[in-house]
């Protein structure tokens, strides 16, 4: 059935279709939509969940620990601040293997305070051992979210469905909502291969001493880069019941072109479009849309842009002192690899600055102008940025 | 005076706890009262610590750790979580020391009790970070030296009275809530089977010397915990639906000063720091009706 949902709903009713047993979350600006609509699920009766309403982001991440060790399917969602208060217990989820699948509606961090989209909360975490799946549209977050409870309870890895705060979480479009029944065949209930049972007492979360911790670690980071092919999985057995499909990375128009642009979420509808016309005029140019940073497809990336002379990646978010964290993977993607296209890195659209059609046709420019000379100038730039106002003049 | 202690130990031996170790004897005795049908959520601290270096556990009850200050969240969930499931007759036990109740895990247990869970809350009160070695907590007493309230020229020892979290526990209304010590199992343990008993939050906080942080001899455990209840320093109530319940009153106090003087971490402590220290034990138990 097609509805007008925007992002949130969308999250709330994939939550509601993948029968959690346990909601616990907290408001927060982008997010709470998401919340709002799970407990209006739960007290009409269409839910059967608990519905915790806690008192912080790192309590309601906490529950949802202490829900999914005894075998229910919990689900949390929030944004920016929330996520950093919940990313001790970020790591904490991930190192006791616990499939607990999280929204979060990418909002800029403070300070300075910032309710608008960019990606600094969950690049900030980027490293805590969750799946990180990158939405661009409405449709994608209801159908990675069902895809999250797959990939995560087949693996024992919790995944985090990021979609861009405003952009998508407060935008309605036409999204096509699976059938319970449907849904229940393509997802079944979770039976957890270890659980909190007096009748068969288990420990989680030993202290792990210097002989142990590292396997620990390996075992994490080797359940990571299984996901990749889980996820692929998921999305594959996804298509076959409900005809959508999204694979690790997206190619549009990009087999045949010497420049490229690389970005995440819902930029790649906006990149897209500009391509189109780009390629009405002749002009090969083209998009790889990143939809799992986490685990990183480094094979993907290599296949999809290693003819590319040029590669200008879009993104919103920094990390200070070196360059954007999708740049910096992408280019570690490459290491050890004969033939790597040149890059540049586009910083843009932070704390909701608005990425336009001239921005995206500038970043185009700048890779076409790279490609033909052979070098890049500079390797960071910043999009949209108001030079004046920093100091920079013309 | 107990029924077969040792017959079966839940908190199993070979654990890597202190001799004269007071907490990990609230374990024990805890586990002895409330039985198999529990599931733990600790948090951090000595008592996670000394029981579960991988692969070894000493928990033959589900037992999770999840991080410091959220045992009671954690605890809050697993409760969500059986019921979410239709599972009955398990009780969610959460167990945490007094920095993580009384500092860095307040917030979660007020917001844990305010819900109404159905959870037991075990707080073992050491009166200090014993974990890190000796730093002070809220719970730590007045006039007590740790590693953070050393003697010095200007200041001597800790110069806050010991937080009163029993009272801010029942001022959230929760139906039960106990104080307990380990020189009484068997207080300790009816308190414990009462918590249980009872439907939503209830709160029992267990004062357990720690032998190494309180200066004392390993074999004054015990002696030291009673001293802490005839002096008045420590006092075993309960606090039922509201009701104020003091449930040993000393016949005859003694001086707070045969309580302080059998410890290292009280021995700089002059003459007129021990009166101010027996004028606030008076005053605090004139408030409980203890003569």
């Amino acid at each position: 059935m097609r509805q007008m949902l925007n992002g949130d709903e969308a999250a709330a009713i994939a939550a509601k279709l993948a029968r959690v047993n346990v909601v616990s979350a907290y408001p927060i600006t982008p997010q709470t939509i998401v919340v709002e609509r799970l407990s209006e699920f739960v007290a009409n009766g269409e839910l059967g969940a608990e519905f915790m309403k806690v008192e912080s982001e790192h309590s309601a991440l906490s529950a949802c620990i202490g829900a999914s060790a005894v075998g229910a399917r919990a689900f949390t969602a929030t944004s920016s601040q929330g996520l950093m208060l919940m990313s001790e217990m970020l790591f904490v989820a991930s190192g006791l293997r616990l499939p607990i699948v999280m929204v979060n509606a990418n909002r800029s961090l403070s300070a300075p305070l910032s309710i608008w989209c960019d990606w600094g909360d969950s690049m900030a975490v980027r490293d805590c051992g969750w799946v990180q799946l990158q939405c661009e549209n409405n449709q994608e977050v209801l159908d990675s979210t069902l895809q999250a409870f797959l990939v995560a309870e087949s693996l024992l890895l919790p995944v985090m469905v990021c979609f861009d705060g405003y952009i998508l979480s407060h935008t309605a479009e036409p999204v096509d909502v699976p059938g319970q029944a449907e849904v229940d065949r393509f997802l079944p209930p979770y039976r957890p291969k270890y659980k909190l049972d007096p009748e068969k007492p288990a420990t989680m979360g030993a202290m792990g001493v210097p002989e142990y911790y590292e396997e620990f670690k390996f075992m994490q980071q080797a359940a990571m880069q299984a996901a990749k092919e889980e996820l692929v999985k998921a999305d594959n057995e996804f298509a076959k019941h409900f005809g959508r499909k999204y694979g690790l990375i997206e190619k549009y128009h990009s087999d045949d072109a010497d420049v490229l642009l690389l970005t995440m979420g819902s930029l790649s509808s906006s990149v897209k479009e500009i391509i189109d016309r780009y390629r009405r005029r002749g002009e090969k140019v083209g998009l790889v849309k990143v939809r799992a940073f986490r685990p990183l497809p480094v094979d993907e990336l290599i296949e999809a842009l290693g003819h590319a002379k040029a590669v200008a990646i879009l993104e919103k978010d920094v990390s200070f002192g070196s360059a954007g964290a999708l740049f910096l993977d992408t280019a570690a993607s490459f290491i050890n690899v004969d033939k790597a296209p040149l890059m540049i890195d586009f910083i843009c659209g932070m704390g909701g600055r608005d990425v336009d059609s001239l921005h995206i046709k500038e970043a185009l420019r700048a890779a076409a102008k790279a490609a033909k000379a052979g070098e890049v100038k500079k390797i960071v730039r910043w999009l949209g940025l108001r030079e004046k106002l920093v100091g920079l003049e013309e | 005076m107990m029924e077969k202690p040792f017959e079966e130990t839940l908190v199993a031996p070979g654990h890597r706890a202190c001799a004269g170790c007071g907490c990990i004897l609230a374990m024990r005795l805890a586990l002895q009262a409330l039985g198999k049908n529990v599931i733990v959520s600790m948090a951090t601290g000595c008592m996670e610590v000394v029981t579960t270096p991988y692969p070894e556990t000493a928990w033959r009850v589900p037992w999770i750790h999840a991080a410091f200050e959220n045992a009671a969240a954690v605890a809050s969930g697993v409760e969500a979580g059986l019921k979410s499931l239709g599972k009955s007759g398990v009780k969610s036990v959460a167990i945490a020391g007094d920095g993580g109740t009384a500092d860095i895990g307040l917030q979660a247990l007020s917001g844990a009790i305010e819900r109404g869970h159905d959870f037991l809350y075990i707080c073992y009160d050491n009166e200090a970070y014993m974990n890190t070695g000796v730093q002070r907590s809220g719970a730590t007493p007045f006039g007590a030296w740790t590693t953070t309230t050393p003697i010095g020229k200007v200041k001597r020892g800790e110069d806050r009275p010991k937080k009163d979290l029993p009272a801010i526990i029942a001022a959230h209304g929760a139906p039960y809530v106990a104080t307990a010590s380990v020189a009484y199992p068997v207080d300790y343990m009816n308190k414990l089977k009462k918590a249980a008993a009872i439907h939503g939050p209830t709160y029992v906080q267990v004062h357990a010397p720690c032998t190494p942080g309180w200066r004392i001899d390993n074999n004054k455990t015990i002696e030291v915990a009673r001293l802490a209840v005839l002096t008045g320093a420590w006092v075993l109530y309960e606090v039922e639906n509201g009701k104020l319940n003091v449930t040993l009153k000393p016949p005859k106090r003694r001086p707070v000063a045969d309580y302080l003087k059998m410890q290292g971490r009280f021995r700089h402590l002059t003459d007129a720091e021990i009166v101010e220290i027996q004028r606030m034990v008076d005053e605090q138990c004139k408030r409980f009706g203890i003569e």
